[in-house]
């Protein structure tokens, strides 16, 4: 028993380990401190770039909660018109790029978009909409994609709490929004915090929407320092406080999950009964999920629909497939080996929550905040170094030059993804395994099956929903992922995000529709089939 | 452990199945990595191999990134020629020691000196002028002069400009700087911020947001001003040549270099050298609204009637050696 367990934990440290070098290779930048771009940010804007990227998680942090939360209380406990419908297509969202949305609000919202340009004529040349391109553009676009998270996973708690809880709080006097906040909120605390916190790190790692609204993060600095000044080695150094930016979230996510576990203690009671709302209430709750659902989702599709029957000359359609084909490949594969990884991570830590077992898990979370293009290179760096090492001692052996194995290969790209998302399937991983009272472990153990031997007959067929869960959402994370894709693929290559990528680095919105509206289509499907799952349970 | 087989065997399967595009490629073809990958396959490109019947493989990405994939790959790169957007990052990666001198009469004839480097490591294939673009109904030409009139006060609050993270500013900045010194460049910058510029990050949008009268005056490459001309006749916004009677319109180039461990080198050269020519500038004039690098191609008609200008003469590489300090000098006078 004790050999099982400390096979589980050296598994954990050899992932962990080997998914953390990217990571590391940005920490090692800071053996020789760039002191005069230090010495010349802090002069011109470490500050204001610090207090920005605080804020912009801040903010991005507690809309995430609001909407998310918000929203998940309103479908699971009351009735409305159109719930049925909002209850699945709250998470469309999802599936839209943060890219994606932030062009198609400024193509609309902007000075010179259609929307302003009619106000004027209508009311005058001196009516002017709040500027998008501001702190508050920012926050809105970065809730509008991220809460899914949120919602996706508080959805999943308030129906798992059951009736019985709310009956209770209720039996006892609390009305139905005390209730709410006294015990549903609590109970699900760490699925919140497991979703608000995914949602403040993809906040830290932005590069492309900070950018488009010229809002200056660190992430935007990293840039800055790299391309403009040439210094990717003072850039890595300010990734570094990045990692520290995740670290302290991170620790901040286990404080805030407190001490406190929540397992379901019996079978799981019905989910709550849904209360018919009245009056007003009826339609507000419509009309609230209406417009979230509306700017986050029906607004940029449409604006993408009208660009792309606007576009040009469309990709001929073996092209197309290509893409599709190559864009669904890797994303299956990349959810496939972070949840298998996340699996293996969380229950090493299950068996023996020793340090080094904890630590490693954190360390490989790690990537989710670094911008795609940092991590890249962080991949690129360590990958294209051993392998040089292989061709040279291929060299030797087979007596001619060989070329690159590794390096520009789908293994590799695969290899950067798992780095980036692994934090994404954990989270979800970890969370539904947490939910399996340890008393069901020690019944198998006792009577006699192997740590492997419990893992594959009890957990396994639990979690199957959660595991699902975790591939779904990398699944979709990685047909989205775009500056990893660009730096890592193998020549020839191609993807809808990097076709996305080509038309919009010139402004070329309108042939960038069609490509973008497969990565939503193609989204929508796992999306979907999420949703089934969650309702049949 | 029997699904997890399954799944180690599914694995291998699809990354098999992505293998074929992922192998090493022929030695006969000519391998780019290209920063200009978003014109699509680009007519010159497939003139070239219609008339050699070498293929040529366009792998496209930022110029940063591809210089740090052609940096990681050293000696092994199968890249064999590099192309960027702007002359930066092409004397960046020739200062890494990423890319061969090629002594090519055929280019040096081809292409002006200036577009060029000294050292004849890289080429300029087209030349994008950045000058002064004003919505033809709220401003006259007498109006304007120079880019460092645009600190004037009259242009306050009239005034949009990219943000200084992007490239084409960079490069603005610094040629700037090789000709005028950093102290009197800064001071223009911060004239510039005294005028509270709208800041947008993309040069269609800041030509969209003049025409719709957002502001009056910015600062764009012409290309994109072509795009939307051709698009719409009527878009009432033209450019100005810049700096006429002093140092010239600043211009940067889409150029080209053959890597420092090109595997088909002598194809790459000759590559390099069809892509001068002028049959296929002529295709590069004609396809994207920019300046031929190569004096003999003709402008396209859109752009023909902006009439002809004088190009600041001082070598591009300015760009590349002056980039750094104007980022310095952008934050030091609070141009973001």
């Amino acid at each position: 028993m004790i050999r099982g367990r400390s096979a589980w934990t050296a598994a954990a440290v050899c992932v962990a380990s080997v998914l953390a070098v990217p990571s590391l290779a940005v920490l090692a930048s800071l053996a020789r401190p760039a002191y005069r771009v230090w010495a010349h940010l802090w002069q011109t804007q470490l500050l204001e770039v610090l207090g920005n990227t605080l804020a912009l998680v801040a903010g991005v942090g507690a809309g995430t909660l609001v909407v998310g939360a918000g929203l998940a209380w309103l479908v699971v406990t009351y009735r409305f018109p159109g719930r049925a419908v909002f209850e699945w297509a709250l998470i469309l969202p999802f599936a839209v790029p943060a890219y994606v949305i932030g062009f198609a609000f400024l193509g609309l919202f902007e000075f010179a978009g259609p929307l302003q340009g009619a106000l004027r004529r209508g009311l005058g040349d001196g009516v002017r909409l709040p500027e998008l391109r501001s702190y508050w553009g920012v926050v809105t676009m970065m809730t509008l994609v991220f809460y899914p998270y949120v919602y996706f996973l508080a959805r999943t708690a308030f129906r798992e709490q059951g009736a019985a809880t709310l009956e209770t709080a209720r039996s006892l006097g609390r009305s139905r929004a005390r209730a709410f906040l006294q015990v549903t909120l609590p109970m699900a605390r760490p699925s919140l915090v497991a979703g608000v916190s995914l949602a403040m790190m993809e906040a830290l790692a932005d590069f492309g929407t900070v950018a488009t609204f010229g809002y200056r993060t660190l992430t935007e600095s990293i840039y800055r320092v790299w391309y403009g000044m040439f210094d990717r080695a003072a850039a890595a150094q300010l990734a570094s406080l990045l990692l520290l930016f995740a670290l302290g979230l991170l620790g901040l996510e286990r404080g805030l999950r407190g001490r406190a576990r929540f397992v379901q203690s019996q079978r799981r009671g019905p989910a709550p009964e849904p209360q018919a709302l009245a009056g007003w209430r009826r339609w507000g709750a419509t009309a609230a999920c209406a417009a979230i659902l509306g700017l986050a989702f029906a607004l940029p599709v449409g604006q993408l629909l009208v660009w792309a029957r606007d576009a040009a000359g469309g990709l001929r359609a073996p092209v197309f497939a290509a893409l599709l084909r190559n864009t669904l490949t890797l994303a299956a594969l990349a959810a496939l080996v972070a949840a298998l990884l996340a699996l293996v991570l969380a229950y090493a830590a299950r068996l023996h929550p020793s340090a080094a077992v904890r630590l490693s898990a954190r360390s490989a979370s790690m990537g989710y905040a670094l911008p795609g293009a940092v991590i890249a290179v962080g991949v690129l760096v360590p990958l294209a170094w051993l392998d040089r090492l292989l061709a040279g001692a291929a060299e030797l052996l087979v007596g001619r030059p060989g070329g690159l194995l590794l390096t520009g290969s789908a293994a590799g790209l695969l290899f950067a993804y798992v780095v980036r998302f692994l934090s994404v399937s954990f989270q979800t991983v970890e969370a539904s395994l947490a939910k399996i009272p340890p008393s069901m472990d020690d019944a198998a153990r006792s009577l006699g099956a192997s740590a492997g031997g419990t893992l594959r007959r009890i957990h396994l067929p639990l979690m199957r929903g959660g595991l699902l869960t975790a591939c779904i959402l990398v699944f979709v994370e990685t047909m989205k992922e775009m500056p990893a894709t660009l730096l890592l693929r193998p020549l020839g290559l191609n993807t809808l995000a990097i076709e996305v990528w080509e038309r919009t680095s010139e402004s070329m919105w309108t042939d960038a529709a069609a490509p973008a509206l497969a990565i939503v289509a193609a989204g929508l499907l796992p999306v979907f089939l999420a949703i089934r799952l969650s309702a049949r349970r | 452990m029997r699904t997890i087989t399954a799944l180690g065997a599914v694995l291998a399967g699809a990354l098999a199945a992505l293998l074929p595009s992922a192998g090493a490629p022929a030695p006969a073809e000519i391998v780019v990595y290209s920063a200009r990958s978003h014109y699509n396959q680009e007519p010159a490109f497939d003139a070239f191999t219609k008339k050699t019947g070498i293929p040529v493989k366009i792998f496209g990405g930022n110029a940063p990134e591809l210089f740090e994939r052609l940096h990681a790959e050293g000696d092994r790169t199968p890249a064999d020629v590099l192309i960027t957007v702007d002359a930066g990052y092409l004397w960046n990666a020739a200062r890494a020691g990423l890319l061969a001198r090629v002594d090519s009469p055929e280019l040096a004839q081809n292409i002006p000196a200036h577009l060029r480097d000294p050292e004849h490591r890289w080429v300029g294939l087209t030349v994008r002028a950045r000058t002064i673009v004003y919505n033809t109904r709220k401003v006259t030409p007498a109006e304007l002069s120079t880019y460092e009139a645009l600190g004037d006060p009259r242009w306050k609050g009239r005034l949009c400009l990219r943000t200084s993270s992007h490239v084409y500013n960079q490069s603005l900045l610094a040629t700037m700087i090789k000709r005028q010194g950093e102290a009197r460049v800064e001071a223009t910058v911060r004239n510039w911020v005294a005028n509270q510029p709208v800041l947008i990050n993309s040069d269609t949008k800041i030509l969209e947001a003049i025409a719709a009268g957002q502001c009056d005056v910015g600062i764009a490459n012409t290309y994109y001003l072509g795009r939307l001309l051709a698009k719409e006749p009527a878009f009432p916004v033209a450019p100005f040549w810049a700096n006429q009677a002093t140092t010239g319109t600043h211009v940067n180039i889409s150029g080209a270099g053959v890597t420092a461990h090109a595997r088909n080198r002598a194809a790459a050269i000759k590559l390099l050298e069809f892509l001068s020519s002028p049959e296929a500038q002529q295709m590069f004039a004609d396809s994207n609204f920019e300046y031929p690098a190569n004096p003999q191609a003709a402008v396209s008609p859109v752009v023909a009637r902006w009439g002809k200008f004088r190009q600041d003469d001082v070598n591009v590489a300015a760009a590349g050696e002056f980039q750094a300090a104007a980022v310095r000098l952008a934050d030091r006078a609070g141009y973001k």
